[in-house]
């Protein structure tokens, strides 16, 4: 339901950008720069998940995370630093049309795109806690990356982990 | 003398008795004929040497292709086609096309084998869908598809004599290895390590594709076919539930210790020999204890499956460092000793040298000056710690511990060497051996496992060591005394397996495509040429029509095409080191053929 309602919110939001056109920063959930923030968690103007990189290249707590979770569950198939690999789309790529909605429905649900000349297969990670209890993290690392704001590599300093991110992330994975 | 004698005629009887061992004898015979090429390693010493010498030091830069073929698949391509008399069998990765080919009509195809998988299988490989190859005995043609299934072919016709499910892509379990077929037997492992599967080695019967026997890598002694008492480890019996005193709970069920590599087979001794994997998870400081029997040698009596010795190489591994690399047997003279050896070069960088008769440890030494995780094996006998690394607490991941991000590791996860099968030359009595150059961070942290889903626990970046630009090495190895003789740089990790000829030459492919001959006894260059993709598979070499010829898949992907697709970078570099290294996509693209070599008509 909550996903339902995500997709209905980016399709607004990409109809905006559209509109827009020209536009110097914005990805496929449009423009990613930070409005708010809670508990560590940042937002953009719509109200969806956004990165943050301090002056002195300070990433957010969610991005770091965002960094670690993809590089253990991703990156086997999309390649280190979302920069694809032999097979599999370079995601720092993909998240420049990709909205937060789409990009929860296919880590969630999987994606094949079979022909004669390709076999990926995308899996459905809905039933992973290692990825769902990490879903926004790893797509506000890589809408970071999608908008080059975080490059290659771990990023070198971090925010704190914050204390609603802990408790969460513990429940979560239970 | 008289007792040689009556052993000579016991072995006689023996070999009458068991009627069952003609795919054996018929195997054994057929290896030794250098115009063919029956098994993955071309003998069951896994040598990977031939005997062929047309081509030589002296014409090898006369090379040139003779033929090629297309596999119609694009993605990673490991290991290398049989050739059997008139016939070559050319597999490729999913969806794990065979053809046979008519060598003596024009590499006409005689028939072609494509199985319909469900593609959900894709995604629970690890590493890209490659297949290692086929397998050879009575008249059939092996094939461990991706899901699982071990099917055996007509070899005249392709087809499908009959099938068997090895495993449970489902939960993970998939198809990458090469079968091995022994006596009656077809052996083939699984691979599942980064999805928790509890993995094993299992032998069908060759005629019908019923199960014979299955050893687990971990969990009760009846699974694992050890016998408390008469297996052995370091010369001492291993004692009861020798695997699952080194495991907290029950994690010895989703515990890995995947069995994806090469297999090799002693006839004299009757024992078959191969490696385990990584424990499951990536995070050690999950799993306490020392996860036996993972990342281990397993030396098994090939008709029961009983382990006759066992050696663990990494124990409790706190860098993925899969002990499944090919196990090369060599009979070489050490201390003045003719003995019967192991030679194994593993993931963790170490070259090991053992007596394949009764597992004891006589050479372990770094094969790349870089490995620093380890400050070497002892080799103490009355030392508490024989046989293990010595692990410094500076790159020990279990000792930093979860969350922390722990630098400068070399070997990275892929190890100084993977699968890529290295090559021996009785000849020069060395080992050629293809390497990989490249350190890594490795920042362990708290998984769940979910059947079927990846358990991985881990976030890595790779580069090479510092200071330096070259990813790979081919190095030319003493087996004996543990010393690097030559060592050739590559620009990037050498990902093929080698061929050693008597003809003096040794080949192997680079990851930008080049088929590279250099010599065995200096390692000089002699003869390139580049390929149409990057090369991850093992070169090969037969004789027809009075010809030797040189064949090699071509198709980059698999490990390698994930990591180096897009370059590596070095994190000490700083900002704006992006592309410090060059990335593979910038000297090769995908596609999966099949170059064959020959040298030019004298006339």
């Amino acid at each position: 339901m909550r996903v339902i309602f995500v997709v209905a919110t980016i399709v607004a939001a990409a109809v905006g950008v559209t509109f827009l056109h020209g536009i110097a920063v914005a990805d496929g959930s449009g423009d990613p720069a930070a409005v708010k923030s809670e508990d560590g968690r940042y937002f953009d103007k719509d109200g969806g998940p956004t990165y943050h990189v301090g002056s002195d290249g300070t990433v957010d707590w969610y991005a770091y995370s965002g960094y670690r979770r993809y590089h253990s569950e991703c990156h086997v198939c999309h390649g280190p630093d979302g920069m694809g690999s032999s097979y599999a789309p370079a995601l720092k790529d993909s998240l420049k049309s990709l909205s937060y909605g789409e990009f929860l429905a296919v880590v969630a649900g999987g994606r094949r795109n079979v022909s004669t000349s390709q076999e990926n297969v995308m899996p459905a990670f809905g039933d992973n806690t290692n990825v769902t209890c990490h879903l926004d993290d790893i797509y506000i690392y890589l809408r970071a990356r999608a908008n080059d704001a975080i490059g290659r590599v771990r990023p070198a300093r971090h925010e704190e982990k914050p204390d609603a991110y802990t408790k969460a992330e513990a429940s979560c994975m239970q | 003398m008289r007792k040689v004698v009556l052993l000579a005629s016991l072995g006689a009887a023996a070999a009458l008795i068991a009627t069952s061992a003609s795919a054996n004898d018929e195997l054994i015979k057929m290896s030794k004929n250098p115009n063919d090429w029956v098994m993955p390693a071309g003998n069951y010493n896994a040598q990977r040497y031939s005997e062929l010498k047309q081509i030589n030091t002296g014409n090898v830069g006369k090379l040139q292709v003779a033929w090629t073929f297309s596999t119609g698949v694009l993605r990673g391509h490991e290991g290398g086609p049989l050739i059997i008399g008139d016939m070559m069998y050319v597999h490729a990765p999913f969806p794990n096309t065979v053809y046979a080919l008519d060598l003596a009509n024009d590499s006409r195809i005689v028939w072609k084998y494509e199985p319909k998988q469900d593609p959900n299988v894709i995604p629970v490989m690890c590493c890209d869908t490659v297949n290692r190859g086929l397998a050879y005995g009575e008249g059939k043609i092996f094939l461990h598809q991706a899901d699982t299934t071990l099917v055996a072919l007509d070899a005249k016709t392709g087809k499908v004599a009959w099938s068997v499910k090895n495993g449970d892509p489902g939960k993970g379990g998939t198809g990458t290895s090469a079968p091995l077929v022994v006596k009656d037997k077809v052996l083939i492992g699984i691979s599942g390590g980064e999805f928790g599967v509890q993995c094993h080695v299992t032998a069908y019967d060759i005629k019908d594709g019923k199960q014979a026997w299955r050893a687990f890598s971990e969990g009760p002694d009846d699974q694992i076919k050890f016998d408390p008492v008469k297996t052995m480890a370091l010369g001492k019996p291993v004692g009861k539930d020798s695997s699952l005193v080194t495991w907290e709970g029950d994690q010895w069920k989703i515990g890995g210790g995947c069995t994806w590599g090469w297999m090799a087979y002693d006839p004299g001794l009757n024992l078959v020999y191969y490696g385990s994997g990584n424990p499951s998870t990536w995070n050690p400081k999950q799993r306490p204890g020392d996860n036996k029997w993972s990342m281990t040698i397993f030396a098994r009596d090939a008709d029961t499956g009983m382990a006759k010795w066992v050696y663990q190489m990494t124990p409790h591994d706190e860098w993925d460092y899969d002990g499944v690399n090919e196990m090369i047997l060599t009979d070489q003279q050490v201390g003045g000793q003719e003995r019967k050896l192991l030679t194994h070069f593993d993931r963790n960088g170490i070259g090991y040298t053992l007596d394949r008769v009764t597992g004891e440890l006589l050479v372990a030494e770094k094969y790349d000056p870089k490995v620093n995780w380890t400050s070497g094996v002892d080799m103490n006998k009355s030392s508490p710690t024989y046989g293990r690394p010595k692990v410094l607490d500076q790159y020990s991941t279990d000792k930093q511990g979860e969350d922390h991000n722990v630098k400068g590791i070399c070997p990275a996860a892929l190890g100084s060497k993977d699968e890529q099968p290295a090559a021996y030359s009785p000849e020069t009595q060395l080992f050629y051996v293809p390497t990989n150059h490249v350190c890594m961070d490795y920042e362990p942290f708290k998984v769940s496992y979910t059947a079927g889903q990846p358990y991985v626990g881990a976030t890595l970046s790779m580069y090479p060591p510092p200071g330096e630009t070259n990813m790979g090495n081919f190095i030319a190895w003493d087996g004996k005394t543990g010393k690097i003789v030559w060592s050739d740089k590559e620009q990037f990790s050498v990902w093929s397996g080698a061929l050693a000829t008597a003809g003096g030459v040794v080949f192997y492919g680079t990851l930008e495509g080049y088929l590279k001959a250099v010599d065995a006894k200096t390692g000089k260059e002699l003869y390139r040429f580049k390929t149409p993709s990057g090369i991850i598979g093992n070169v090969t070499t037969y004789e027809h029509g009075g010809k030797q010829y040189i064949a090699v898949l071509s198709g980059v992907g698999g490990w390698a095409g994930i990591g180096l697709a897009a370059g590596l970078t070095d994190p000490t570099a700083g900002l704006g080191a992006v592309g410090g290294y060059a990335g593979l996509s910038n000297y090769t693209a995908l596609g999966g053929t099949l170059t064959v070599f020959t040298l030019p008509n004298a006339n």
